[in-house]
């Protein structure tokens, strides 16, 4: 059923700012896929709640917060995802990317914006020359329910439009049914059509209803060499959340450490809060360690967030609470 | 037959129309006026207040939205609870302030009835503080009275009901919403009266109630960017150093009344004026 037998190999300038991978390592076959998937352990659910949970009361001192919100600022990827979005909506998004706090030169640019494929070009131009990667999401975003013929066109159509980032959803469908090997090839077959594109391969994790599931999937989308593992799409009720980023982290700090290729992380979905993002980075550095704390390993998928990071990071400065309107809406 | 076991109760924060306990798991022990032991009482954190600065943003809206009338019902309400809890109202008062029973019973009945006078003013407060302007065009002139937002009081460290109930149903009933820092020493009677108003479908999160240490909550109620007016009645000596960090995002600042103060400051102090023009005809 494996048509593809190898991930390709990453070649070539990748988008803005990221390094280029080394090679992944080969499946031949959905045979080797299956007995690789089963060699991995099980998730211990309990356990991963309970330090997810324990994890999430560390306290941050003041010189670190604002150290932890600024390194949160340049990891968002700002995202809009909605039938209504416009392209000046797109513009705003744009310049909010690229000078999240106009009053403020202090303030990081956020890693990238989040559209979807027509809106491509717009955010583009919107942006010019600032250091803020263009990510669509494509393959039949959110459900990924179409033919791989039609997916395949919709990444070339967002790359062609020139995506630096490309968010892929997976067939849940199919990988729920034991249909790996379809899955993989998808994967793989979508990498190809990225080209110099970075691949961030969305989970859906709510999804997938078991810890063990999003371990399998997680190494199932990195042997397929995505460039990046995400959990959620933010079109179910269920996103991330931390027990499901501690996994997730784990598959790819096991990942890197069998292989010695690094997979990102992105979380998205529900994460609102600065505080929430603070927690997610002690996560990220207790579990994958301190090399994943940077914007070409970890991400979060958010809108709202970056206002209340923005308003934190002022409280800090000025010593009292801030107005959200403060801020411009997304 | 044993002895039925007490069930002690520790009063809780009122934010958000919910009970809760300090997000910093503190409470603090609060005694009558003879200095025994009167209860356990959690002690706000500056995270609780910016929780309860929050609610009381979202709930301000749709609380002024409700019509006049319907505001007035729902005050009306509270002090039906109240009505009903007046004895245990009084008992408290009794024992906070150090006063006999009948005159904490006699505070008590003053403060319900400020509650019944509040809940009248709700439909009036247009008609006295707004007005029809004379201008010199076809166009009718009105000043209307809207609320300022989220008022932030510091209620009076003494008057632990009567003096809460002044401070806090004032600005409601203009349409504010509110969060109040209860008196630090006798925050039971205006712990009683948040907890009555969850019963009196007033909107969780019109009035929060915390009780805890003022030396911490004050500034930072002073200081939120959010908060739109504070009333520094029963701030003390610290009314000047507070009003200055309340001048930093330039709210409304209601300072202790003088003698012979009006009756309707604490109604008219946190009122903005919207000034609307209407052509006259057709």
């Amino acid at each position: 059923m494996v048509q593809v037998t190898t991930t390709p190999l990453r070649s070539g300038a990748s988008a803005v700012r990221f390094a280029t991978r080394g090679s992944g390592p080969r499946i031949e076959s959905e045979v080797e896929l299956r007995s690789v998937l089963a060699s991995l352990s099980g998730v211990d659910a309990v356990g991963a709640d309970a330090r997810a949970a324990k994890l999430a009361t560390r306290s941050i001192k003041r010189s670190s917060k604002m150290a932890a919100l600024d390194l949160a600022i340049s990891m968002v990827d700002l995202t809009t995802l909605e039938g209504a979005d416009t392209p000046g909506r797109v513009a705003s998004l744009c310049a909010k990317a690229a000078r999240p706090d106009p009053s403020d030169h202090g303030v990081p640019s956020v890693a990238a914006v989040c559209v979807y494929p027509d809106l491509v070009a717009t955010a583009k131009r919107a942006l010019g020359d600032a250091p803020v990667a263009v990510a669509a999401v494509a393959t039949a975003f959110p459900s990924g329910r179409a033919s791989l013929a039609v997916k395949l066109a919709d990444v070339a159509e967002a790359c062609l439009a020139g995506a630096d980032e490309i968010d892929m959803v997976i067939d849940r469908g199919a990988f729920l049914a034991g249909r790996l090997g379809q899955v993989f090839d998808e994967i793989v077959a979508v990498k190809a059509a990225c080209g110099p594109a970075y691949l961030k391969v969305i989970l859906e994790t709510g999804e997938l209803v078991t810890y063990d599931n999003v371990r399998r999937a997680s190494w199932l989308a990195m042997l397929a060499g995505a460039d990046f593992i995400k959990t959620s799409t933010g079109k179910v009720p269920v996103a991330a959340t931390p027990p499901v980023a501690l996994v997730m982290l784990e598959a790819a700090r096991d990942f890197a450490e069998s292989t010695g290729t690094a997979v990102g992380v992105k979380l998205a979905g529900g994460i609102r809060s600065a505080k929430d993002a603070i927690r997610y980075l002690v996560l990220v550095n207790e579990t994958a360690g301190s090399a994943w704390l940077s914007p070409e390993r970890f991400r979060f998928g958010a809108s709202s967030l970056l206002n209340d990071l923005l308003m934190q990071r002022l409280k800090q400065q000025r010593g009292a609470y801030v107005r959200p309107d403060e801020f411009s809406g997304d | 037959m044993s002895d039925r076991i007490d069930v002690r109760k520790t009063y809780k924060l009122v934010i958000k129309g919910a009970f809760v306990r300090s997000e910093s798991g503190r409470s603090y022990e609060v005694t009558d006026a003879t200095g025994a032991f009167w209860a356990n009482v959690a002690q706000a954190s500056r995270k609780d207040l910016r929780e309860a600065v929050v609610a009381a943003r979202a709930a301000q809206s749709p609380w002024w939205a409700a019509s006049a009338y319907n505001r007035g019902q729902v005050i009306y309400r509270l002090a039906e609870m109240a009505e009903a809890r007046r004895g245990e109202l009084a008992e408290h008062v009794a024992a906070a302030e150090g006063v006999p029973t009948a005159k904490a019973a006699a505070s008590v009945a003053r403060g319900i009835d400020r509650i019944v006078w509040y809940a009248g003013w709700t439909d009036k407060v247009a008609q006295v503080f707004g007005g029809a302007n004379p201008v010199a065009g076809p166009f009718f002139n009105f000043s209307l009275p809207v609320p300022s937002g989220v008022v932030g009081v510091i209620a009076p460290e003494d008057s632990s009901f009567e003096g809460f109930v002044d401070a806090v149903l004032a600005p409601i009933a203009t349409g504010n919403a509110v969060v109040a820092l209860a008196s630090a020493t006798r925050p039971t009677p205006a712990l009683l009266l948040g907890e009555m108003s969850a019963t009196s479908d007033l909107p969780g999160g019109v009035m929060n109630v915390l009780s805890g240490d003022r030396d911490e909550l004050a500034p930072v109620l002073c200081a939120h960017e959010d908060v739109d007016g504070v009333d520094l009645e029963g701030a003390g000596d610290a009314v000047g150093a507070l009003a200055e960090l309340a001048a930093g995002s330039i709210k409304r600042v209601l300072r202790p009344p003088t003698t012979g103060a009006s009756e309707l400051r604490k109604l008219r102090a946190f009122i903005e004026t919207s000034t609307v023009w209407h052509t006259i005809g057709q």
